[in-house]
C-alpha cells in the first residue's frame, strides 16, 4: 500500500451536484403525488372524528382540532350500518367461495389442458369482463323477485360470483401454469389418483396464489355498489346502505360513511401490495 | 415447444375417442353458471327494453321516454365529457409517477403504496372522500377563506362547471392507480438492455423516453385505455355522492328510474344503451389485442 503524498487531482465536482439535483427534484415530484393521494384520506379522517359542533366551524381546522367520537358513533349506531356491514361481510366470503368453487376447475383446465373450443373459451371471458354491472342487475332483479331470492345475501352473491368469475378463472390459471407439471407427474408415477395429485400436490403449491386472487374478488364484493343497492331492498350491503340514505342524511354521516368505506382499503392494499403488479397489472387485462 | 404440445394433444385424443376430454367437465360449471348469470339477463333486458310496463305489449315507448327525459342528453354529454377529459389526465398522471417510480427514488415502497390504495377504494368512497373537500363548508372554502377570498358553492346544480371540476378531480385521484398499475406492470416487463444502449449510442432522456419506453409500453397503454374506458362508462356514486342527483350520469339515471321512478322497463333501455356503447368499445379491445398478437406472430 504506497498511496504516498499524491497532489489531489481536481475533481470536476459539476455532474455529481447535477446528479444530487436531480435527485432532490425526483424525491419533490414523489411528496406532491403522494399528498394528493394520501391528505384527502387524512381529511375525511378528521372530518370523521370531528364532534358535530366542530363540523359546523367554518373555517374548518386542518388538524383534528374538535377530536370527538360522536360522529362516529352515530354513524355506526345508525339503522342499517351493522347489518350492512355483516350482509357485505356475507356477500364478500360467499362471492369468493362461489366464484372460486367454479372458477378454480375452469382455471386449472386452462392451465393444464388443450381443448377445442378453449381459444373461443377466453375470447368469451374477455368479452363478458366488458359487460356493465347496470347491465346485468336491472334484469336479474326481475328473475331473482320470479325466484324469490330478490332483497337476500345470496342474490347479491349470485351477481358478484358472476362479475367475479371472468378475472377468477384468468387468475386461477395462471396461478396454475405457476405450479410445474413435473411435480404433478411425480406424484401420479408415485400412485397417485389425478385427484390425489391435485389435492396433495398442486393444491398446496397454488394456494397462496389463490389466496390472494380471492382477495381482489372480497375486494370488488365491498367495493361494489349499484348492483347490490337494486338487489336488495332491506338486506342491504354497506356501501348499498350508506348510498341509499345519502339523499336525507346529514354531513357528519356522509363523512363518517366515507372513512369507514376507505378504512378496508388501506388494510386491502397493505396486505396485497406484492400481489399488485402480477394481478391488477399482468392478469386482469 | 407447440410441437410437443400437438403431439400430446393428438395422443389425448387417440386414447379417448369415445372420451370427453376432463377439461370439457372442468369447465363445465362455469359456463353453465355465465349461461344463468349474463346470458339469460341480458336476453331478459332486451325483452323488458322493447315491452310495455303496463299492457306487456311490444313497443318503442320506452326509448321515447327515455329521450325526452330532459336528464337523458344531459346524462349522455356528461359522461363523454368525463371520458374525454379524464382518461387522457389520469394516463399523462400515471405515466409520469410510472416514469418516477422506475427511477427508484428513496422510499419507493411507500410512494407505491400511497399510489396504489384508490385501487381499493370504491366511486362511493372516493365521492365521499372529496365531498369533504368541495362542501360550502367544506376544506377547499376553508383554504380560500385562509387566504382572505371568497367561499364558493362548488357542488350547486347553479354551476355545472365545478359540479363537473369536482367529479372530474374525485375520478383522477380514485382511478389513475389502475393505469399506474397495469404500466408499471409493463415497464417491468420491458428488458433494460434497449434502453441501456440508448444511452451508450449517446440518446438522452427524452429521446428514449420518446423513442425506446413509450413504443414498448404501447401494448399495456392500449389495455389500460379500454379497460379505463369501459369502467369509465359505468362512473355514477362518485357524482351522486358529490352532488346528488344534479350531476346525471348515464348509469346514476338507470339506478334513478329503477329505484326513484320505479319504472324497469326504462331503466332497462338505458342499460342496453350503456351495454352497446361497451360491446363497442370491448370489440375495438379485442381487435387490438388480436392484430398485436398478429405482430407478435410475425
Amino acid at each position: 500500500m504506497t498511496t504516498g503524498t499524491r497532489t489531489p487531482v481536481p475533481v470536476d465536482l459539476a455532474p455529481l451536484r447535477s446528479y444530487r439535483r436531480r435527485r432532490g427534484l425526483l424525491q419533490v415530484a414523489c411528496v406532491i403525488i403522494s399528498a394528493f393521494m394520501a391528505v384527502p384520506i387524512y381529511l375525511i379522517a378528521v372530518a370523521a372524528f370531528s364532534t358535530r359542533a366542530g363540523l359546523n366551524q367554518f373555517p374548518q381546522p386542518f388538524y383534528p382540532a374538535n377530536f370527538g367520537t360522536e360522529t362516529m358513533s352515530t354513524f355506526l349506531s345508525s339503522t342499517g350500518i351493522t347489518a350492512g356491514f355483516i350482509n357485505s361481510m356475507t356477500v364478500g366470503i360467499g362471492t369468493l367461495l362461489l366464484s372460486s368453487l367454479v372458477g378454480a376447475p375452469a382455471g386449472y383446465a386452462i392451465a393444464r389442458y388443450m381443448f377445442r373450443g378453449k381459444d373461443s373459451y377466453q375470447l368469451f371471458l374477455l368479452f363478458t369482463r366488458a359487460l356493465p354491472i347496470v347491465v346485468l342487475s336491472v334484469p336479474l332483479a326481475r328473475v331473482f323477485l320470479a325466484a324469490q331470492i330478490y332483497d337476500r345475501p345470496v342474490a347479491v352473491i349470485l351477481l358478484h360470483s358472476a362479475l367475479a368469475l371472468p378475472t377468477t378463472i384468468l387468475i386461477t390459471s395462471s396461478v396454475f401454469l405457476a405450479v410445474p407439471v413435473d411435480a404433478e407427474e411425480a406424484a401420479r408415477i408415485f400412485g397417485c389418483t389425478p385427484v390425489g395429485a391435485f389435492m396433495r400436490v398442486v393444491l398446496p403449491l397454488a394456494l397462496p396464489g389463490m389466496a390472494a386472487a380471492s382477495i381482489f374478488t372480497f375486494v370488488m364484493s365491498w367495493n361494489e355498489v349499484l348492483g347490490a343497492t337494486i338487489l336488495t331492498f332491506s338486506q342491504r350491503t354497506l356501501p348499498a346502505q350508506v348510498l341509499s340514505s345519502l339523499a336525507d342524511s346529514p354531513l357528519a354521516y356522509r363523512f363518517a360513511g366515507g372513512l369507514v368505506l376507505v378504512i378496508p382499503a388501506l388494510i386491502f392494499i397493505a396486505i396485497m401490495r406484492k400481489y399488485l403488479l402480477n394481478m391488477w397489472g399482468t392478469t386482469i387485462r | 415447444m407447440s410441437s410437443t404440445a400437438r403431439a400430446a394433444v393428438s395422443a389425448d385424443s387417440r386414447r379417448g375417442r369415445s372420451r370427453v376430454s376432463p377439461a370439457f367437465w372442468l369447465i363445465l360449471p362455469s359456463i353453465v353458471f355465465m349461461l344463468f348469470l349474463f346470458a339469460y339477463p341480458m336476453v331478459e333486458g332486451i325483452r323488458a327494453g322493447f315491452t310495455s310496463d303496463l299492457t306487456g305489449a311490444l313497443t318503442l315507448d320506452n326509448w321515447g321516454r327515455m329521450v325526452n327525459d330532459p336528464y337523458f342528453t344531459r346524462a349522455v354529454r356528461n359522461t363523454l365529457l368525463l371520458i374525454v377529459v379524464v382518461i387522457p389526465v389520469q394516463f399523462l398522471f400515471a405515466i409520469i409517477m410510472a416514469l418516477l417510480l422506475q427511477a427508484k427514488p428513496r422510499g419507493t415502497a411507500l410512494y407505491f403504496y400511497l399510489w396504489a390504495i384508490p385501487l381499493a377504494i370504491s366511486d362511493l368512497a372516493a365521492g365521499l372522500v372529496w365531498l369533504s373537500i368541495f362542501a360550502d363548508q367544506g376544506y377547499l372554502n376553508s383554504v380560500l377563506v385562509g387566504f382572505g377570498l371568497q367561499p364558493f358553492s362548488w357542488l350547486s346544480y347553479q354551476s355545472p362547471g365545478t359540479q363537473f371540476l369536482a367529479v372530474a378531480m374525485a375520478e383522477v385521484w380514485r382511478a389513475t392507480s389502475l393505469v399506474l398499475v397495469i404500466i408499471v406492470s409493463g415497464m417491468q416487463g420491458i428488458p433494460k438492455d434497449y434502453d441501456e444502449a440508448a444511452a451508450v449510442l449517446g440518446a438522452n432522456y427524452w429521446q428514449r423516453l420518446r423513442h425506446i419506453t413509450l413504443p414498448l409500453l404501447k401494448p399495456s397503454l392500449q389495455v389500460a385505455l379500454i379497460l379505463r374506458t369501459i369502467l369509465a362508462f359505468q362512473t355514477f356514486a362518485v357524482a351522486q355522492a358529490l352532488t346528488g342527483e344534479s350531476f346525471p350520469l348515464l348509469v346514476g339515471e338507470t339506478y334513478r328510474w329503477y329505484s326513484a321512478l320505479n319504472n324497469s322497463n326504462v331503466a332497462s333501455v338505458y342499460s342496453l344503451v350503456i351495454m352497446a356503447i361497451s360491446m363497442i368499445t370491448a370489440v375495438a379491445y379485442l381487435r387490438i389485442l388480436r392484430d398485436q398478437s398478429r405482430q407478435v406472430a410475425k
